[in-house]
């Protein structure tokens, strides 16, 4: 990557819902482990607040817990410049805000797309309150890390 | 056609789970019923046994939208309890949080939920197709009532800084005035803001309210003052259980609260404005009375300017203390705790927010008692929606929903705050 000042690693979720935690697990794992220097966020506020963690020159990576019927551990990787996410693949902040794809969407029709946008999920199962990854998600999470420093080098 | 059924299944651009169901039958609306489904959440439970200093953090997680109004309220009345009162710098430091949750919250309603009620579009996203300038605005504002809270709070949702006595720390002057050009263009936004807003189609609406509001002689109400209404209603906030009541409704998880002499009551921006238009800074109060709502504004579709107007005033406000700003030597004023019972109430953006908490020598919480303003503004969402569509049942049915969901939405509704979304069902029979 030739300017990796531009990354930004975004991750999203509620660290007291257990699965539902490992977009920040793998923000912070990358955190802890990139030896350069690049913007980790660790959750956004809300939907809207997605689109203000970049500008158009800046190289994303967005990482969510997703819900839908396949095996929980089961990663998704969407390049969102160039292909549509399924609208019910991540839920939504709240009924007040917008959702990750919302959010996406929002930014495309302002024009606020930044130069690429990677937005990887993560299936998860147990939504219940903790803080523990599930263990198939907490490997798939472990290899996402990996692979997204790999792709930094 | 005397008999249908109009329904909706959820009404999005509301916070938390209900439903609406209004039935009309020979022409004449017989009911109107806001249907609170959300599950209780039992926080008042959750805080007996706890420690006194823990309400704030816990408060707090009622709602990602207004936790700074829920730190604020058990702050104050843990302090009153305590009989320990946070002045000067800290109490401003408050107050400036207090205008960026405003800021945040009033112009997520106005841009993103309630401005595509008026304009015709489904959610903001059709919105920005059309207004990419407009949104774009919005967006930056909010960010600004985002960075106030995150700067004071510690972050933007669910604070982590502020704490009974005032705050854990205190931000640097220069970190203070590096919000000041920022807000100052906030003026300028909040000011096109009104302008905007004051195009919108209004329906031709206005009921005879009770407002319910604080009001202090100094200041537009944010953290202090008595609790007035228009008519005649003037308390302190230890004598509020002494004239408002709750009940429960069976279709309601959230209880629904009155003045025990008469009923129904309205909280939130419609009442600070009516009750205390003169405390507004001079720059509001000319750009309210210039977007043409006087000094009283009883149309609660209107809200949408009033909600504008106070938008300008937060960052007036924010402005003013920012620029007043020194570091305060301490974060924070010891408080002891000791056997008593403290009451308070704030203004939550959605209106009046009251707090008790009996509490014993060790400071561990025997007793708590929240009332939010969604409980409050329950029996008048319910009224309005009986007058409005009594008033429109020459509408198309289609038109009635759409307008019946606007009418929800004017009180900007947080039930996840009062237990406690919405379904709309209008049966004509």
């Amino acid at each position: 990557m030739n300017n990796i000042s531009n990354v930004v690693v975004v991750g999203i979720g509620n660290e007291f819902r257990k699965d539902d935690g490992v977009g920040l697990y793998v923000s912070r794992l990358i955190r802890e482990k990139i030896d350069r220097d690049i913007k980790v966020v660790d959750g956004v506020p809300d939907g809207y607040a997605l689109i203000e963690t970049w500008d158009d020159s800046s190289r994303v990576f967005v990482i969510d817990c997703a819900a839908s019927e396949n095996n929980s551990g089961t990663t998704y990787r969407f390049d969102a410049l160039k292909e549509k996410i399924p609208g019910d693949l991540f839920d939504g902040f709240s009924t007040h805000s917008i959702s990750v794809v919302d959010a996406i969407e929002l930014a495309k029709t302002l024009g606020r797309l930044p130069k690429s946008l990677m937005v990887f999920g993560i299936e998860g199962n147990d939504y219940t309150p903790g803080t523990l990854l599930s263990p198939e998600v907490k490997m798939a999470a472990d290899q996402l890390v990996e692979q997204i420093l790999d792709e930094l080098k | 056609m005397k008999s249908k059924t109009i329904k909706v299944d959820y009404l999005a651009r509301v916070e938390g789970e209900g439903g609406l169901k209004v039935r009309v039958k020979n022409n004449k609306v017989i009911e109107a019923k806001l249907n609170i489904f959300e599950p209780p959440r039992f926080f008042e439970g959750f805080l007996r046994g706890r420690k006194f200093t823990e309400a704030p953090d816990i408060t707090a997680r009622i709602c990602g939208i207004c936790p700074v109004a829920y730190q604020m309220s058990s702050s104050h009345a843990m302090e009153l309890a305590c009989g320990v009162s946070v002045k000067g710098q800290l109490r401003h430091l408050r107050r400036l949080l207090y205008c960026g949750e405003w800021i945040e919250s009033h112009v997520l309603h106005v841009y993103m939920l309630h401005a595509p009620d008026f304009l015709g579009y489904q959610d903001v996203i059709q919105l920005a197709k059309d207004y990419p300038d407009v949104v774009n605005r919005a967006l930056q504002l909010k960010k600004l009532g985002n960075d106030i809270v995150a700067l004071v709070g510690g972050r933007e949702i669910h604070p982590i800084n502020p704490r009974v006595g005032g705050f854990y720390k205190v931000p640097k002057k220069e970190e203070m005035d590096a919000l000041g050009e920022r807000l100052k263009w906030g003026i300028d936004a909040s000011l096109e803001t009104i302008q905007l807003v004051t195009t919108f189609p209004f329906p031709d609406f206005e009921q005879d309210y009770e407002y319910v509001s604080l009001s202090h002689p100094d200041e537009y109400p944010l953290n202090r003052g008595r609790i007035i209404s228009s008519k005649g209603i003037n308390i302190s906030a230890a004598e509020f259980l002494d004239y408002f009541e709750e009940e429960h409704v069976k279709h309601s998880t959230s209880l629904h609260a009155k003045v025990k002499e008469r009923g129904r009551y309205h909280v939130g921006p419609l009442a600070r404005y009516n009750l205390n238009f003169d405390k507004l800074p001079e720059i509001a109060r000319e750009a309210a009375i210039k977007a043409g709502i006087g000094k009283s504004c009883n149309n609660p579709f209107k809200s949408i300017i009033v909600r504008a107007v106070e938008t300008l005033f937060a960052c007036h406000e924010a402005l003013k203390i920012i620029e007043n700003y020194e570091k305060p030597d301490k974060p924070c004023v010891e408080v002891k705790p000791r056997q008593s019972t403290g009451h308070w109430c704030t203004e939550a953006p959605r209106g009046l927010l009251y707090h008790h908490y009996t509490i014993d020598d060790d400071g561990i919480i025997k007793d708590a008692r929240l009332i939010p303003p969604t409980s409050q503004n329950q029996k008048v969402i319910e009224d309005d929606l009986f007058h409005f569509v009594s008033k429109n049942l020459d509408l198309s049915d289609e038109e009635l929903t759409w307008k019946c969901e606007q009418v929800v939405r004017n009180y900007d509704p947080c039930i996840s705050c009062s237990c406690h979304f919405l379904k709309l069902n209008i049966e004509r029979e």
